[in-house]
Parts: C-alpha cells; sequence; structure tokens
C-alpha cells in the first residue's frame, strides 16, 4: 500500500506564511497552551492546533471555534521556547478559515470581524457604534435591546462617536482602491 | 520643541477613547510636543482585518506610513492595537527580515495604483514611548505643578504595547509606566496583572471569558491596594471601565477602580485644566480620586 503523503499538504500550506516556516519545530511542550490566557475556553488549544495541522487535519482546523477565541496577547509567541510565531499562525488560520468559508459557526465573532471588515472598506475608518449596531442586528437582532443601557451610558459621557469627520471621498475611494487590488491577490 | 505626525486611529478619533486624545493634546502641548494628525488617515485594519486578510493589512498601514514619509517625521499613535499593525507593516515594507522581501514589491503595485509610495523611511511609536523617551530626563519632573502625592496607582500596559516585543520595555515585566507614573509624584501599585490581557474585543462577541479576564485584572491591582488603574490603550480602557459594574453583578464583587489614561493623570500633575482631559467620560467615575489634586491646582 502506498504511502500516502497527505501529511505534507497543509502543513506545507502554512510554510508559505513567511512568519511560520518554523512550525515544524514544534516539540509540544504545551507552553503557548500554559500561556494563553483563554485557553480553558477553546476546544482546540494552540499547542493542539499546532498538532493537527501538522497530522493535516485541515478541515477540523479551519472549522475550529477556538481560532476565534484568540485575543492576541501574543504571550505564545514571546514565550515559545522554539521561537515559532504562535499568534501568527492562529492568524493565518483565521484568514484561510474566513476566506473558505469555514469560519465556524458556533461562535460570533467571525461575524464582528466580518462586520469590522466591510466596515474598514465602505468607510475607510470605524465607526465603533455603526459597527456594534451592524453587528448586534446581524448576530442577535432579538438581544439587541439588552446593549441599550450601555449604549445609552456611553452617550451620555459622550463617548459615542460622531461629530469628528470621516475621511474624504478621494481618501475613501483609494482605500476601496488599495483593498481591491489587495483581494484580488488571491493571496491569504 | 519636537513634531510628530499624529495617527489618532479610529477609537480615539471621537469614538470610545475620546478622552485619551483630548489629553494627549493637551500634554503635548504643555511639553511642547507637536502632534501633526495624519490628514486623511485610514483604519489599519487591527486584529479584525489581519483575520481577513494580511496584504489588505499591510496596505491599509502602508497608506497612512506612505501619506507622512516625506516629512521625515516619526509616526506615533496612542492605540496599542494600532501600534503593533502599522509596526509590523512597516517592519515588513523596511524588509527588516529576509523573508519579507518578497512583500515590498507587491505592495509598491498596489500603492501605485493610487499615487502613493512608501520606501521605509517612518518609524512606527507608541505614545507611551514617546512620553517616557523623548522628554528630557528631569523636565518632566520639572514640570509637575502638583504632585500626585498619595495616589495609588496601578500601571496596566496590556499585551500589545509590550508584546511583540520591541526592545523598548521588558515584554512580560515592563517598568515604564511605573517610572512615569512615579515621577508624577503617584504611590505605583505593582501587581501582577500587569500585561495580562484585557480581552480585547472578545468582550463584544464572546462576553464571558472576557469578564473573567477584566475580573482577574482588577483583582490583581486591588489586592495590591490601588485606587485606580492607568492604561495606554483605547481598549483596554473600554474594557476595564464599561464592564466593571458587570462583573460586580455577575461575580457578586464591590470594584470602584477608575481606569484612566496615563496622559489624564500626567494632565492632572501637569497643572492642566481638568476639562482638557476628558475625566467625565469615564464611566467609573474619577472625580473622588482626583479631586483633592484638582482643588490644589486651583486653590480652591
Amino acid at each position: 500500500m502506498p504511502e500516502t503523503n497527505r501529511s505534507a499538504a497543509f502543513i506545507d500550506e502554512m510554510i508559505n506564511f513567511p512568519s511560520l516556516r518554523k512550525i515544524r519545530l514544534c516539540m509540544q511542550c504545551g507552553t503557548c497552551t500554559g500561556s494563553c490566557p483563554v485557553a480553558q475556553h477553546m476546544e482546540h488549544t494552540p499547542a493542539q492546533l499546532i498538532a493537527m495541522v501538522r497530522a493535516d487535519l485541515r478541515e477540523e482546523v479551519l472549522g475550529s471555534p477556538a481560532l476565534w477565541q484568540c485575543v492576541s496577547c501574543y504571550k505564545c509567541s514571546e514565550r515559545c521556547p522554539r521561537g515559532i510565531k504562535v499568534a501568527d499562525i492562529i492568524y493565518a488560520l483565521k484568514r484561510l478559515s474566513l476566506r473558505s468559508g469555514q469560519a465556524s459557526r458556533r461562535t460570533p465573532t467571525p461575524e464582528l470581524y466580518r462586520q469590522f471588515v466591510n466596515n474598514v472598506y465602505r468607510h475607510g475608518r470605524v465607526s465603533e457604534f455603526g459597527l456594534m449596531a451592524a453587528y448586534y442586528l446581524k448576530t442577535r437582532p432579538f438581544k439587541a435591546w439588552r446593549a441599550l443601557p450601555l449604549a445609552w451610558r456611553l452617550w451620555v459621557h459622550g463617548r459615542s462617536g460622531s461629530g469628528r469627520s470621516g475621511l474624504s471621498p478621494q481618501g475613501r475611494r483609494q482605500v476601496q482602491v488599495l483593498l481591491d487590488r489587495a483581494r484580488s491577490l488571491k493571496r491569504t | 520643541m519636537k513634531t510628530y505626525n499624529y495617527f489618532p486611529g479610529c477609537s480615539c478619533s471621537g469614538g470610545t477613547a475620546r478622552a485619551y486624545h483630548r489629553s494627549i493634546l493637551a500634554v503635548a502641548a504643555a511639553l511642547d510636543l507637536t502632534l501633526r494628525e495624519v490628514p486623511d488617515w485610514n483604519c489599519c485594519g487591527s486584529s479584525p482585518y489581519s483575520s481577513y486578510d494580511e496584504m489588505g493589512m499591510v496596505a491599509l498601514s502602508a497608506r497612512n506610513l506612505a501619506l507622512v514619509e516625506a516629512g521625515g517625521l516619526d509616526l506615533v499613535t496612542p492605540c496599542s492595537s494600532c501600534f503593533v499593525t502599522l509596526n509590523w507593516a512597516n517592519i515588513v515594507l523596511q524588509k527588516k527580515l529576509k523573508k519579507h522581501e518578497s512583500v515590498k514589491p507587491v505592495i509598491d503595485e498596489i500603492l501605485a495604483a493610487v499615487d502613493l509610495k512608501y520606501d521605509g523611511g517612518v518609524a512606527v511609536r507608541h505614545i507611551l514611548d514617546v512620553m517616557v523617551n523623548d522628554i528630557e530626563p528631569g523636565r518632566l519632573a520639572a514640570c509637575v505643578s502638583t504632585p500626585l502625592r498619595g495616589l495609588r496607582a496601578a500601571p496596566y500596559y496590556g499585551c500589545q504595547v509590550v508584546r511583540p516585543d520591541t526592545g523598548l520595555d521588558h515584554p512580560e515585566n515592563p517598568l515604564n509606566l511605573d517610572r512615569l507614573l512615579d515621577g508624577l509624584g503617584a504611590e505605583v501599585a505593582d501587581f501582577s496583572h500587569k500585561t495580562a490581557c484585557c480581552g480585547s474585543s472578545l468582550l463584544l462577541s464572546r462576553e464571558d471569558p472576557g469578564l473573567e479576564l477584566v475580573k482577574a485584572i482588577l483583582e490583581s491591582a486591588q489586592a495590591e491596594g490601588a485606587r485606580c488603574l492607568v492604561t495606554v490603550c483605547p481598549l483596554c480602557q473600554s474594557n476595564l471601565d464599561l464592564y466593571q459594574s458587570k462583573v460586580n453583578r455577575r461575580y457578586g464583587t464591590h470594584f470602584n477602580l477608575p481606569v484612566l489614561f496615563f496622559t489624564q493623570l500626567m494632565g492632572i500633575a501637569l497643572g492642566l485644566d481638568p476639562r482638557d482631559l476628558g475625566l467625565d467620560a469615564c464611566l467609573v467615575p474619577a472625580t473622588e480620586i482626583l479631586s483633592a489634586y484638582i482643588k490644589e491646582q486651583h486653590g480652591k
């Protein structure tokens, strides 16, 4: 029976990202998991995700809700004894996940990020209130009213944004051209 | 007189961190630092864009850098996330590491489509770095008219001002903010969670894990007898301030720790008009702990 070389496929995809070449050096010491402030809430911990990448479990990794728990605190990257940029691996996995339509539906975070990205594209800057309104209406329309007390308190304290100008129309167009071009490269 | 390109970022620009923006401008004026807002700056994209399209994220940063390269001045931002994002894009575009060399030609082409170009000539800095390192030794102390004596403050750095490591401070046990607060006369409450994560944007989508992180930070600061927390990042301030009452309700705690931007405390110590420091923006009120210093400087 020919020995399949499937295990090379996903990891090769990862190694194409310049920051992630060291992924093969992982010795599964668990330092990243031990450092992660949200590991206890992750279905798959950082060390497990790396092991799964190396075991070519592409669908399981890209569909894992754990990717979206990452708060980018960079403790994992700083502490990895092999110098692996674990936080960057999580970012790359999130990109692959979103772009291939496999982002987990069991967590609302991908939708927050999608709304953010749309907001940046449309306006060139993010209006926090606009973003949160769009996000709540999309993900929990019948519970969106629960955010009103906090929204009210923020408004009373002058923290609800607007009043300052956004980008010029020319600036907004520039941003859109840049982002369109970047997307057309089909690089993750 | 030092001049900088100032990149406020979306949160400081009329968003939830207007107090940071206002206090930075007030303190900078008092210390002879000129901050020129980057004209027509765009969002850096932050974590969400980095989770979607890496080239797009670099392009967003590259536009901002290209807009100010001609002046040769440093770009300074108060937002830790903008700092990490812009700095990383800059490191890549400056081709500091061989592995990134293929990126710049791609970005050059993208920028050319909007008649912009960037050749790596800008340094990206965080406002904490500027306040700590660009003011002559002794100058800040000399400008302090109302030392914050008796104010026990917990210096909360959060993550992204110290990690990834830029060499400016220790990535897990930094001291720059501690020293700055000490220089303002405050009592520094060094605490275990000074670089623990506030939860970042997780509070917006998955509140429960985020609240745990906020609680741990507040608990740690309180355990050291802190009367307030001092932050350097808009999102950290938001999370610790906006969700403090929710933490109290969820866990039966009684935290009452105002969360101030470090420039707000600088402003008080420098005797600036409190109305220019955005103190009323705090949801957990800061007036009680600061009233003594404000009264002192206005002779009431």
